[in-house]
Protein backbone atom coordinates (compact mmCIF):
# COMPACT_ATOMS: atom_id res chain seq x y z
CA UNK A 1 0.00 0.00 0.00
CA UNK A 2 1.35 3.30 -0.75
CA UNK A 3 2.12 6.67 1.38
CA UNK A 4 -1.18 7.77 2.63
CA UNK A 5 -0.05 11.46 3.12
CA UNK A 6 -1.96 13.90 0.70
CA UNK A 7 0.37 14.96 -2.14
CA UNK A 8 -1.12 17.92 -2.54
CA UNK A 9 -2.78 19.72 0.02
CA UNK A 10 -4.52 23.11 -0.02
CA UNK A 11 -5.50 24.72 3.08
CA UNK A 12 -7.74 27.67 3.28
CA UNK A 13 -6.15 29.77 0.63
CA UNK A 14 -7.00 32.92 0.23
CA UNK A 15 -6.02 34.95 -3.03
CA UNK A 16 -7.19 38.17 -4.36
CA UNK A 17 -5.61 39.93 -7.63
CA UNK A 18 -5.80 43.44 -8.87
CA UNK A 19 -8.91 44.07 -6.49
CA UNK A 20 -10.86 40.41 -7.19
CA UNK A 21 -10.78 37.61 -4.86
CA UNK A 22 -10.45 34.61 -6.96
CA UNK A 23 -9.93 32.34 -4.21
CA UNK A 24 -11.43 32.31 -0.39
CA UNK A 25 -11.41 29.42 1.86
CA UNK A 26 -10.03 27.03 -0.63
CA UNK A 27 -9.60 23.40 0.33
CA UNK A 28 -8.35 20.84 -1.50
CA UNK A 29 -6.58 17.35 -1.05
CA UNK A 30 -4.96 15.30 -3.52
CA UNK A 31 -3.46 11.74 -2.44
CA UNK A 32 -0.46 10.08 -3.90
CA UNK A 33 -0.87 8.61 -7.39
CA UNK A 34 -4.31 9.95 -8.27
CA UNK A 35 -5.38 11.75 -11.33
CA UNK A 36 -7.46 15.22 -10.02
CA UNK A 37 -9.34 16.87 -12.14
CA UNK A 38 -10.18 20.42 -11.30
CA UNK A 39 -12.77 21.73 -13.38
CA UNK A 40 -14.66 25.42 -13.18
CA UNK A 41 -16.08 28.29 -15.38
CA UNK A 42 -13.85 30.14 -17.32
CA UNK A 43 -11.85 32.88 -15.17
CA UNK A 44 -12.58 30.94 -12.05
CA UNK A 45 -9.17 30.86 -11.05
CA UNK A 46 -7.91 27.36 -12.43
CA UNK A 47 -4.74 28.66 -14.16
CA UNK A 48 -3.93 30.94 -10.78
CA UNK A 49 -4.51 27.61 -8.63
CA UNK A 50 -1.45 26.23 -10.69
CA UNK A 51 0.64 29.01 -10.44
CA UNK A 52 -0.21 28.92 -6.55
CA UNK A 53 0.94 25.27 -6.54
CA UNK A 54 4.29 25.84 -8.15
CA UNK A 55 4.98 28.79 -6.20
CA UNK A 56 4.93 31.78 -8.78
CA UNK A 57 2.47 33.28 -6.84
CA UNK A 58 1.60 33.72 -2.81
CA UNK A 59 -1.57 33.49 -1.23
CA UNK A 60 -2.68 36.44 1.05
CA UNK A 61 -3.91 33.58 3.37
CA UNK A 62 -3.58 29.76 3.87
CA UNK A 63 -1.07 27.10 2.79
CA UNK A 64 -0.46 25.14 -0.22
CA UNK A 65 1.53 21.60 0.70
CA UNK A 66 3.77 19.92 -1.87
CA UNK A 67 4.41 16.60 -0.34
CA UNK A 68 4.31 18.06 3.14
CA UNK A 69 6.38 21.12 2.34
CA UNK A 70 4.70 24.84 2.83
CA UNK A 71 5.14 26.44 -0.35
CA UNK A 72 5.40 29.28 -0.05
CA UNK A 73 7.74 28.89 3.25
CA UNK A 74 10.43 27.73 1.34
CA UNK A 75 14.33 28.88 0.82
CA UNK A 76 14.83 29.58 -3.13
CA UNK A 77 16.87 26.65 -3.50
CA UNK A 78 14.53 24.82 -1.26
CA UNK A 79 11.64 25.64 -3.67
CA UNK A 80 13.82 25.09 -6.89
CA UNK A 81 14.70 21.34 -5.70
CA UNK A 82 11.15 20.76 -5.19
CA UNK A 83 10.29 22.29 -8.75
CA UNK A 84 12.64 19.62 -10.07
CA UNK A 85 10.08 17.34 -9.48
CA UNK A 86 7.03 19.03 -11.08
CA UNK A 87 6.26 19.15 -14.45
CA UNK A 88 3.69 21.93 -16.02
CA UNK A 89 2.19 22.38 -19.29
CA UNK A 90 1.17 25.35 -19.81
CA UNK A 91 -2.17 26.44 -21.36
CA UNK A 92 -0.03 28.44 -24.53
CA UNK A 93 2.83 25.43 -24.50
CA UNK A 94 4.95 28.38 -23.45
CA UNK A 95 8.39 26.71 -26.12
CA UNK A 96 11.63 28.50 -25.98
CA UNK A 97 11.50 30.32 -29.10
CA UNK A 98 15.18 30.46 -30.04
CA UNK A 99 15.40 26.81 -29.36
CA UNK A 100 14.55 23.88 -31.41
CA UNK A 101 11.92 21.08 -30.43
CA UNK A 102 15.12 18.95 -29.41
CA UNK A 103 16.65 21.42 -27.82
CA UNK A 104 13.39 22.47 -26.23
CA UNK A 105 12.93 18.93 -24.64
CA UNK A 106 16.68 18.41 -23.79
CA UNK A 107 16.61 22.04 -21.90
CA UNK A 108 15.26 20.79 -18.84
CA UNK A 109 17.11 17.84 -18.75
CA UNK A 110 20.59 19.61 -20.03
CA UNK A 111 20.08 22.83 -17.13
CA UNK A 112 18.81 20.40 -14.06
CA UNK A 113 21.55 17.68 -14.79
CA UNK A 114 24.77 16.21 -16.20
CA UNK A 115 23.79 13.62 -18.04
CA UNK A 116 26.24 12.61 -20.65
CA UNK A 117 24.77 14.39 -24.60
CA UNK A 118 24.42 10.45 -25.76
CA UNK A 119 22.23 10.12 -23.19
CA UNK A 120 20.63 13.06 -23.54
CA UNK A 121 19.76 12.36 -27.20
CA UNK A 122 18.11 8.91 -26.19
CA UNK A 123 15.80 10.81 -23.33
CA UNK A 124 14.61 13.40 -25.61
CA UNK A 125 14.15 10.75 -28.62
CA UNK A 126 12.13 9.13 -26.19
CA UNK A 127 10.27 12.04 -25.05
CA UNK A 128 9.31 12.58 -28.66
CA UNK A 129 8.30 9.30 -29.82
CA UNK A 130 5.70 9.39 -26.85
CA UNK A 131 3.91 12.35 -28.42
CA UNK A 132 4.45 11.59 -31.63
CA UNK A 133 6.67 14.05 -33.06
CA UNK A 134 10.47 12.09 -33.00
CA UNK A 135 10.49 13.60 -36.96
CA UNK A 136 10.01 16.94 -35.98
CA UNK A 137 12.81 17.38 -33.66
CA UNK A 138 14.50 19.89 -36.21
CA UNK A 139 11.84 22.40 -36.76
CA UNK A 140 11.21 25.64 -34.32
CA UNK A 141 8.34 26.44 -32.89
CA UNK A 142 7.01 29.36 -34.60
CA UNK A 143 6.88 25.99 -37.45
CA UNK A 144 4.89 24.09 -34.89
CA UNK A 145 0.90 24.11 -34.99
CA UNK A 146 -1.26 25.07 -31.61
CA UNK A 147 -1.49 21.25 -31.40
CA UNK A 148 2.07 20.49 -32.39
CA UNK A 149 3.50 22.33 -29.46
CA UNK A 150 1.46 21.28 -26.85
CA UNK A 151 2.80 18.11 -27.99
CA UNK A 152 5.92 19.07 -27.77
CA UNK A 153 5.61 20.49 -24.49
CA UNK A 154 4.22 18.25 -23.26
CA UNK A 155 7.51 16.17 -24.27
CA UNK A 156 9.76 18.89 -22.50
CA UNK A 157 7.47 18.87 -19.08
CA UNK A 158 7.76 15.21 -19.12
CA UNK A 159 11.34 15.54 -19.54
CA UNK A 160 12.72 14.76 -16.10
CA UNK A 161 9.86 12.05 -15.18
CA UNK A 162 8.32 14.20 -12.51
CA UNK A 163 6.46 13.14 -9.85
CA UNK A 164 3.60 15.56 -10.59
CA UNK A 165 2.35 16.22 -13.48
CA UNK A 166 -0.15 19.66 -13.74
CA UNK A 167 -1.71 19.83 -17.01
CA UNK A 168 -3.09 23.09 -17.78
CA UNK A 169 -6.17 23.24 -20.41
CA UNK A 170 -4.28 20.20 -22.16
CA UNK A 171 -7.37 19.24 -24.80
CA UNK A 172 -8.16 22.52 -26.26
CA UNK A 173 -7.77 23.70 -29.70
CA UNK A 174 -6.40 19.73 -30.46
CA UNK A 175 -8.10 17.78 -33.83
CA UNK A 176 -10.16 14.25 -32.14
CA UNK A 177 -6.98 12.23 -32.73
CA UNK A 178 -4.64 13.92 -31.56
CA UNK A 179 -6.82 14.41 -28.51
CA UNK A 180 -7.35 10.78 -28.23
CA UNK A 181 -3.80 10.35 -28.01
CA UNK A 182 -2.89 13.08 -25.32
CA UNK A 183 -5.98 11.56 -23.27
CA UNK A 184 -4.41 8.48 -23.18
CA UNK A 185 -1.15 9.44 -23.23
CA UNK A 186 -1.91 11.65 -19.82
CA UNK A 187 -3.45 8.38 -18.10
CA UNK A 188 -0.54 6.14 -19.54
CA UNK A 189 2.23 8.28 -18.12
CA UNK A 190 0.61 8.36 -15.01
CA UNK A 191 0.15 5.02 -14.58
CA UNK A 192 3.73 4.01 -16.06
CA UNK A 193 5.42 6.43 -14.07
CA UNK A 194 3.33 6.08 -10.73
CA UNK A 195 3.07 10.06 -10.69
CA UNK A 196 0.26 12.07 -9.15
CA UNK A 197 -1.52 14.49 -11.68
CA UNK A 198 -3.68 17.43 -11.76
CA UNK A 199 -5.43 18.14 -14.69
CA UNK A 200 -7.09 21.72 -15.63
CA UNK A 201 -10.11 21.58 -18.06
CA UNK A 202 -13.51 22.62 -19.36
CA UNK A 203 -13.88 19.79 -21.41
CA UNK A 204 -16.30 17.61 -19.55
CA UNK A 205 -16.67 14.04 -21.36
CA UNK A 206 -12.57 13.77 -21.89
CA UNK A 207 -11.43 14.98 -18.43
CA UNK A 208 -14.05 12.77 -16.81
CA UNK A 209 -12.65 9.72 -19.00
CA UNK A 210 -9.15 10.04 -16.92
CA UNK A 211 -9.79 11.27 -13.74
CA UNK A 212 -9.96 9.39 -10.59
CA UNK A 213 -12.21 12.58 -8.65
CA UNK A 214 -13.23 15.85 -10.15
CA UNK A 215 -12.94 18.95 -7.80
CA UNK A 216 -15.72 21.56 -9.45
CA UNK A 217 -14.81 25.14 -8.09
CA UNK A 218 -16.92 28.44 -8.94
CA UNK A 219 -16.64 31.47 -6.74
CA UNK A 220 -13.75 30.90 -5.46
CA UNK A 221 -13.98 27.40 -3.51
CA UNK A 222 -15.05 23.49 -4.03
CA UNK A 223 -18.29 23.64 -4.73
CA UNK A 224 -18.87 19.88 -5.27
CA UNK A 225 -16.12 16.72 -5.31
CA UNK A 226 -16.11 13.50 -6.22
CA UNK A 227 -15.33 10.59 -8.68
CA UNK A 228 -16.36 11.97 -12.41
CA UNK A 229 -19.19 8.77 -12.60
CA UNK A 230 -20.92 9.86 -9.39
CA UNK A 231 -21.03 13.87 -10.50
CA UNK A 232 -22.25 12.88 -13.70
CA UNK A 233 -25.37 11.71 -11.68
CA UNK A 234 -25.55 15.44 -10.73
CA UNK A 235 -25.67 15.54 -6.86
CA UNK A 236 -26.56 19.15 -6.66
CA UNK A 237 -27.52 21.60 -8.94
CA UNK A 238 -24.46 23.21 -9.82
CA UNK A 239 -23.13 20.55 -10.84
CA UNK A 240 -25.52 19.28 -13.08
CA UNK A 241 -25.66 22.64 -14.60
CA UNK A 242 -21.91 22.26 -15.08
CA UNK A 243 -21.67 19.51 -16.62
CA UNK A 244 -24.47 18.98 -19.02
CA UNK A 245 -23.64 22.37 -20.24
CA UNK A 246 -26.83 24.14 -19.44
CA UNK A 247 -27.69 27.90 -19.50
CA UNK A 248 -29.97 28.15 -16.81
CA UNK A 249 -28.90 27.16 -13.30
CA UNK A 250 -27.36 28.37 -10.46
CA UNK A 251 -24.41 29.16 -12.24
CA UNK A 252 -24.30 32.81 -13.91
CA UNK A 253 -23.91 32.58 -17.24
CA UNK A 254 -23.36 36.79 -17.30
CA UNK A 255 -21.18 39.09 -16.05
CA UNK A 256 -22.99 40.88 -13.16
CA UNK A 257 -24.88 43.53 -15.32
CA UNK A 258 -27.89 46.15 -15.23
CA UNK A 259 -31.88 45.18 -16.29
CA UNK A 260 -31.63 44.05 -20.09
CA UNK A 261 -34.77 45.32 -21.10
CA UNK A 262 -34.27 48.86 -19.17
CA UNK A 263 -30.50 48.49 -20.46
CA UNK A 264 -31.40 48.84 -24.02
CA UNK A 265 -34.75 51.80 -23.62
CA UNK A 266 -31.99 53.87 -22.10
CA UNK A 267 -31.60 56.45 -24.64
CA UNK A 268 -29.63 58.46 -23.05
CA UNK A 269 -27.06 55.64 -21.85
CA UNK A 270 -23.69 56.14 -24.38
CA UNK A 271 -22.86 52.67 -24.35
CA UNK B 1 -7.94 67.07 -5.69
CA UNK B 2 -7.89 64.67 -8.59
CA UNK B 3 -5.32 66.50 -9.63
CA UNK B 4 -3.03 65.69 -6.45
CA UNK B 5 -3.84 62.15 -6.64
CA UNK B 6 -3.16 61.92 -10.07
CA UNK B 7 0.54 62.87 -9.15
CA UNK B 8 0.61 60.83 -5.74
CA UNK B 9 -0.28 57.75 -7.84
CA UNK B 10 2.48 58.65 -10.61
CA UNK B 11 5.05 59.32 -7.51
CA UNK B 12 4.25 56.13 -5.90
CA UNK B 13 4.63 54.56 -9.30
CA UNK B 14 7.94 55.90 -9.93
CA UNK B 15 9.57 55.27 -6.43
CA UNK B 16 7.79 51.11 -7.10
CA UNK B 17 9.87 50.82 -10.22
CA UNK B 18 12.85 52.27 -8.46
CA UNK B 19 12.61 50.08 -5.64
CA UNK B 20 11.95 46.82 -8.56
CA UNK B 21 14.64 48.29 -10.71
CA UNK B 22 17.62 48.28 -7.94
CA UNK B 23 16.48 44.54 -6.10
CA UNK B 24 16.63 43.36 -9.81
CA UNK B 25 20.41 45.04 -10.39
CA UNK B 26 20.80 43.20 -6.73
CA UNK B 27 19.42 39.85 -7.87
CA UNK B 28 21.25 39.60 -11.20
CA UNK B 29 24.80 40.98 -9.98
CA UNK B 30 24.20 37.56 -7.62
CA UNK B 31 23.68 35.41 -10.36
CA UNK B 32 26.88 36.87 -11.80
CA UNK B 33 28.95 34.54 -9.87
CA UNK B 34 27.46 31.03 -11.06
CA UNK B 35 27.60 32.76 -14.89
CA UNK B 36 31.29 32.31 -15.01
CA UNK B 37 31.39 28.81 -14.83
CA UNK B 38 29.46 28.55 -17.97
CA UNK B 39 30.94 31.37 -20.49
CA UNK B 40 29.22 29.56 -23.24
CA UNK B 41 25.99 31.17 -22.54
CA UNK B 42 27.10 34.96 -22.08
CA UNK B 43 29.82 34.50 -25.08
CA UNK B 44 26.79 33.96 -27.22
CA UNK B 45 25.06 37.18 -25.42
CA UNK B 46 28.05 38.91 -26.86
CA UNK B 47 27.90 38.15 -30.20
CA UNK B 48 23.93 39.38 -30.63
CA UNK B 49 24.70 42.45 -28.13
CA UNK B 50 28.10 42.83 -29.25
CA UNK B 51 28.89 41.78 -32.50
CA UNK B 52 25.37 43.34 -33.77
CA UNK B 53 26.27 46.67 -32.74
CA UNK B 54 29.50 47.07 -34.40
CA UNK B 55 28.74 48.00 -37.90
CA UNK B 56 26.73 51.50 -36.81
CA UNK B 57 29.11 51.77 -34.12
CA UNK B 58 31.81 51.81 -36.75
CA UNK B 59 30.31 53.69 -39.65
CA UNK B 60 28.61 56.22 -36.74
CA UNK B 61 33.13 56.72 -35.53
CA UNK B 62 34.33 57.37 -38.99
CA UNK B 63 31.40 59.84 -39.75
CA UNK B 64 31.69 61.76 -36.30
CA UNK B 65 35.25 61.89 -36.99
CA UNK B 66 35.76 63.57 -40.24
CA UNK B 67 33.12 65.92 -38.93
CA UNK B 68 35.32 66.76 -36.03
CA UNK B 69 38.30 67.07 -38.59
CA UNK B 70 36.32 69.94 -40.30
CA UNK B 71 35.07 71.41 -37.60
CA UNK B 72 38.08 71.43 -35.78
CA UNK B 73 40.31 72.69 -38.73
CA UNK B 74 37.92 75.51 -38.89
CA UNK B 75 38.60 76.59 -35.63
CA UNK B 76 42.40 75.95 -35.01
CA UNK B 77 43.44 77.20 -38.14
CA UNK B 78 42.06 80.94 -37.41
CA UNK B 79 44.64 80.62 -34.61
CA UNK B 80 47.22 79.55 -36.68
CA UNK B 81 47.65 76.16 -35.08
CA UNK B 82 46.04 73.68 -37.28
CA UNK B 83 48.59 70.73 -36.86
CA UNK B 84 46.63 71.09 -32.99
CA UNK B 85 43.95 69.42 -34.85
CA UNK B 86 45.31 65.67 -34.17
CA UNK B 87 44.76 66.26 -30.31
CA UNK B 88 41.47 68.44 -30.58
CA UNK B 89 39.69 64.89 -32.59
CA UNK B 90 41.51 62.48 -29.57
CA UNK B 91 40.31 64.13 -26.99
CA UNK B 92 37.06 64.98 -28.06
CA UNK B 93 36.25 61.53 -28.97
CA UNK B 94 38.09 59.75 -26.14
CA UNK B 95 36.57 62.18 -23.30
CA UNK B 96 33.43 62.48 -24.47
CA UNK B 97 32.28 61.65 -28.02
CA UNK B 98 33.30 57.91 -28.10
CA UNK B 99 31.57 56.62 -24.58
CA UNK B 100 28.50 59.32 -24.57
CA UNK B 101 27.44 58.44 -28.85
CA UNK B 102 28.04 54.54 -28.29
CA UNK B 103 25.71 54.91 -25.60
CA UNK B 104 23.25 56.27 -27.53
CA UNK B 105 23.73 54.01 -30.64
CA UNK B 106 23.88 51.01 -28.02
CA UNK B 107 20.67 52.12 -26.71
CA UNK B 108 18.65 52.25 -30.26
CA UNK B 109 20.85 49.12 -31.51
CA UNK B 110 21.27 46.85 -28.59
CA UNK B 111 19.21 47.73 -25.77
CA UNK B 112 15.81 48.14 -27.55
CA UNK B 113 16.47 44.69 -29.09
CA UNK B 114 17.24 43.28 -25.44
CA UNK B 115 13.65 44.96 -23.76
CA UNK B 116 11.68 43.46 -26.53
CA UNK B 117 13.70 40.29 -26.81
CA UNK B 118 13.17 39.52 -22.78
CA UNK B 119 9.82 41.13 -22.47
CA UNK B 120 8.24 39.27 -25.40
CA UNK B 121 10.12 35.99 -23.67
CA UNK B 122 7.83 37.17 -20.41
CA UNK B 123 4.50 37.98 -22.52
CA UNK B 124 5.03 34.44 -23.78
CA UNK B 125 5.12 32.56 -20.64
CA UNK B 126 8.77 31.73 -21.48
CA UNK B 127 10.07 32.71 -18.61
CA UNK B 128 7.28 31.28 -16.36
CA UNK B 129 7.95 27.90 -17.52
CA UNK B 130 11.85 28.27 -16.91
CA UNK B 131 11.10 28.96 -13.96
CA UNK B 132 8.27 25.70 -13.16
CA UNK B 133 11.38 23.56 -14.89
CA UNK B 134 13.44 24.68 -12.05
CA UNK B 135 15.95 26.58 -14.00
CA UNK B 136 16.30 30.43 -12.63
CA UNK B 137 15.63 33.02 -15.67
CA UNK B 138 17.70 35.47 -13.63
CA UNK B 139 20.90 32.94 -14.04
CA UNK B 140 20.13 31.59 -17.41
CA UNK B 141 18.24 34.77 -19.72
CA UNK B 142 19.01 38.15 -17.54
CA UNK B 143 22.65 37.70 -16.16
CA UNK B 144 24.05 36.66 -19.55
CA UNK B 145 22.75 39.37 -21.35
CA UNK B 146 23.95 41.94 -18.70
CA UNK B 147 27.26 40.99 -18.34
CA UNK B 148 27.40 41.02 -22.29
CA UNK B 149 26.37 43.84 -22.41
CA UNK B 150 28.51 45.72 -19.61
CA UNK B 151 31.43 43.91 -21.18
CA UNK B 152 30.58 45.12 -25.19
CA UNK B 153 30.17 48.65 -24.14
CA UNK B 154 34.28 50.07 -23.13
CA UNK B 155 35.11 48.20 -26.27
CA UNK B 156 32.91 49.66 -28.42
CA UNK B 157 33.24 52.92 -27.44
CA UNK B 158 37.07 52.22 -28.03
CA UNK B 159 36.20 51.15 -31.32
CA UNK B 160 34.01 54.06 -31.97
CA UNK B 161 37.17 56.43 -30.70
CA UNK B 162 39.61 54.72 -32.97
CA UNK B 163 37.62 54.95 -36.07
CA UNK B 164 36.64 58.74 -34.91
CA UNK B 165 40.52 59.52 -35.42
CA UNK B 166 41.22 57.87 -38.38
CA UNK B 167 38.25 59.96 -39.90
CA UNK B 168 39.99 62.82 -38.61
CA UNK B 169 42.88 61.56 -40.15
CA UNK B 170 41.40 61.63 -43.39
CA UNK B 171 39.85 64.96 -43.45
CA UNK B 172 42.40 66.86 -41.79
CA UNK B 173 45.46 65.12 -42.81
CA UNK B 174 43.79 63.79 -46.51
CA UNK B 175 42.17 66.69 -47.37
CA UNK B 176 42.59 69.78 -45.56
CA UNK B 177 46.44 69.27 -46.06
CA UNK B 178 47.68 69.00 -42.27
CA UNK B 179 50.77 68.08 -42.07
CA UNK B 180 50.79 64.06 -41.22
CA UNK B 181 53.60 63.93 -38.85
CA UNK B 182 52.34 66.91 -36.52
CA UNK B 183 48.64 65.16 -36.58
CA UNK B 184 50.14 62.28 -34.78
CA UNK B 185 52.82 63.81 -32.69
CA UNK B 186 51.06 66.13 -31.25
CA UNK B 187 48.14 63.50 -30.23
CA UNK B 188 50.77 61.22 -28.71
CA UNK B 189 52.40 64.44 -26.79
CA UNK B 190 49.11 65.13 -25.46
CA UNK B 191 46.76 62.91 -24.42
CA UNK B 192 47.00 61.54 -21.57
CA UNK B 193 46.76 57.33 -20.54
CA UNK B 194 45.19 58.53 -17.40
CA UNK B 195 43.66 61.39 -17.46
CA UNK B 196 41.84 61.24 -20.93
CA UNK B 197 41.76 57.39 -21.75
CA UNK B 198 41.37 55.90 -18.84
CA UNK B 199 38.77 58.69 -17.58
CA UNK B 200 36.69 57.29 -20.90
CA UNK B 201 36.73 54.01 -20.17
CA UNK B 202 35.60 54.43 -16.99
CA UNK B 203 33.03 56.45 -18.64
CA UNK B 204 31.66 53.95 -20.97
CA UNK B 205 31.42 51.54 -18.15
CA UNK B 206 29.62 52.91 -15.96
CA UNK B 207 27.13 53.68 -19.23
CA UNK B 208 27.26 50.27 -20.32
CA UNK B 209 26.26 49.19 -16.59
CA UNK B 210 23.20 51.53 -16.69
CA UNK B 211 22.33 51.13 -20.94
CA UNK B 212 22.23 47.54 -19.78
CA UNK B 213 20.33 47.26 -16.55
CA UNK B 214 17.49 49.73 -17.93
CA UNK B 215 17.96 47.53 -21.00
CA UNK B 216 17.17 44.12 -19.52
CA UNK B 217 15.39 45.70 -16.35
CA UNK B 218 12.35 47.36 -18.64
CA UNK B 219 11.92 44.02 -20.58
CA UNK B 220 11.98 41.58 -17.51
CA UNK B 221 8.85 44.31 -15.80
CA UNK B 222 7.33 44.61 -18.67
CA UNK B 223 3.32 44.39 -18.94
CA UNK B 224 2.90 41.13 -20.72
CA UNK B 225 1.08 42.20 -23.64
CA UNK B 226 2.19 43.54 -27.27
CA UNK B 227 1.46 47.10 -26.64
CA UNK B 228 3.46 46.43 -23.10
CA UNK B 229 6.29 45.42 -24.65
CA UNK B 230 6.42 48.30 -27.22
CA UNK B 231 5.82 50.79 -24.72
CA UNK B 232 8.87 49.22 -23.23
CA UNK B 233 10.98 48.97 -26.15
CA UNK B 234 10.98 53.01 -26.15
CA UNK B 235 11.23 53.69 -22.76
CA UNK B 236 14.08 51.72 -22.85
CA UNK B 237 15.92 54.03 -25.53
CA UNK B 238 14.77 57.52 -23.93
CA UNK B 239 15.43 56.55 -20.46
CA UNK B 240 18.94 55.71 -21.25
CA UNK B 241 19.34 58.65 -23.54
CA UNK B 242 18.38 60.72 -20.28
CA UNK B 243 20.46 59.09 -17.95
CA UNK B 244 23.70 58.70 -20.12
CA UNK B 245 23.48 62.40 -20.77
CA UNK B 246 23.05 63.67 -16.91
CA UNK B 247 25.47 60.66 -16.07
CA UNK B 248 28.04 62.14 -18.84
CA UNK B 249 27.20 65.91 -17.25
CA UNK B 250 27.84 64.31 -13.19
CA UNK B 251 30.81 62.01 -14.42
CA UNK B 252 32.93 64.76 -16.16
CA UNK B 253 32.78 67.25 -13.33
CA UNK B 254 33.95 64.71 -11.11
CA UNK B 255 37.39 63.88 -13.38
CA UNK B 256 38.02 66.91 -15.09
CA UNK B 257 36.21 69.56 -13.43
CA UNK B 258 38.24 68.71 -10.00
CA UNK B 259 41.87 68.62 -11.59
N1 LIG C 1 -2.07 39.25 -14.20
C1 LIG C 1 -3.33 39.37 -13.72
N2 LIG C 1 -3.69 40.50 -13.07
C2 LIG C 1 -4.94 40.65 -12.58
N3 LIG C 1 -5.90 39.73 -12.69
C3 LIG C 1 -5.62 38.58 -13.34
C4 LIG C 1 -4.31 38.35 -13.89
N4 LIG C 1 -4.31 37.13 -14.46
C5 LIG C 1 -5.54 36.64 -14.27
N5 LIG C 1 -6.34 37.50 -13.61
C6 LIG C 1 -7.73 37.29 -13.20
O1 LIG C 1 -7.78 36.14 -12.43
C7 LIG C 1 -8.96 35.41 -12.71
C8 LIG C 1 -8.61 33.94 -12.89
O2 LIG C 1 -7.77 33.80 -14.01
P1 LIG C 1 -7.28 32.38 -14.50
O3 LIG C 1 -6.39 32.59 -15.66
O4 LIG C 1 -6.72 31.63 -13.35
O5 LIG C 1 -8.65 31.72 -14.97
P2 LIG C 1 -8.89 30.27 -15.56
O6 LIG C 1 -9.82 29.57 -14.64
O7 LIG C 1 -7.60 29.61 -15.87
O8 LIG C 1 -9.68 30.62 -16.89
P3 LIG C 1 -9.63 29.85 -18.33
O9 LIG C 1 -10.44 28.63 -18.18
O10 LIG C 1 -10.27 30.85 -19.25
O11 LIG C 1 -8.19 29.60 -18.64
C9 LIG C 1 -9.60 36.05 -13.92
O12 LIG C 1 -10.78 36.67 -13.49
C10 LIG C 1 -8.62 37.07 -14.40
O13 LIG C 1 -9.32 38.24 -14.75
MG1 LIG D 1 -6.55 29.16 -17.56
Amino acid sequence: MPDKTPWIEIRDLRFARGGRTIFDGLNIRIPRGQVAAIMGPSGSGKTTLLRLIGGQLRPDRGQVLVDGQDVHRLSRRALYRLRRRMGMLFQSGALLTDLDVFDNVAFPIRENTRLPEPVVRALVLMKLEAVGLRGARDLHPAELSGGMARRVALARAIALDPELMMYDEPFTGLDPITMGVIVTLIRRLHDALGMTSIVVSHDVAETSSIADWVYLISDGRVVDQGPPARLQEAATDWSRQFLQGLPDGPVPFHYPAPDYLGDLMNAEGRR
Amino acid sequence: MTALQALGRWWLGVLGRLGRGHLFLLRTLVALGPLMLRPRLWIRELYSVGVRSLLIILVSGLFVGMVLGYQGYITLVDFGSAEALGTVVALSLVRELGPVVTALLFAGRAGSALTAEIGLMKATEQLSSMEMMAVDPYRRVLAPRFFAGILSMPLLAALFSAVGVAGGYLVGVGVLGVDAGAYWAQMQANVDVFDDVLNGVIKSLVFGLVATWIAVFEGYDTEPTAEGVSRATTRTVVHTALAVLALDFILTGLMFGAL
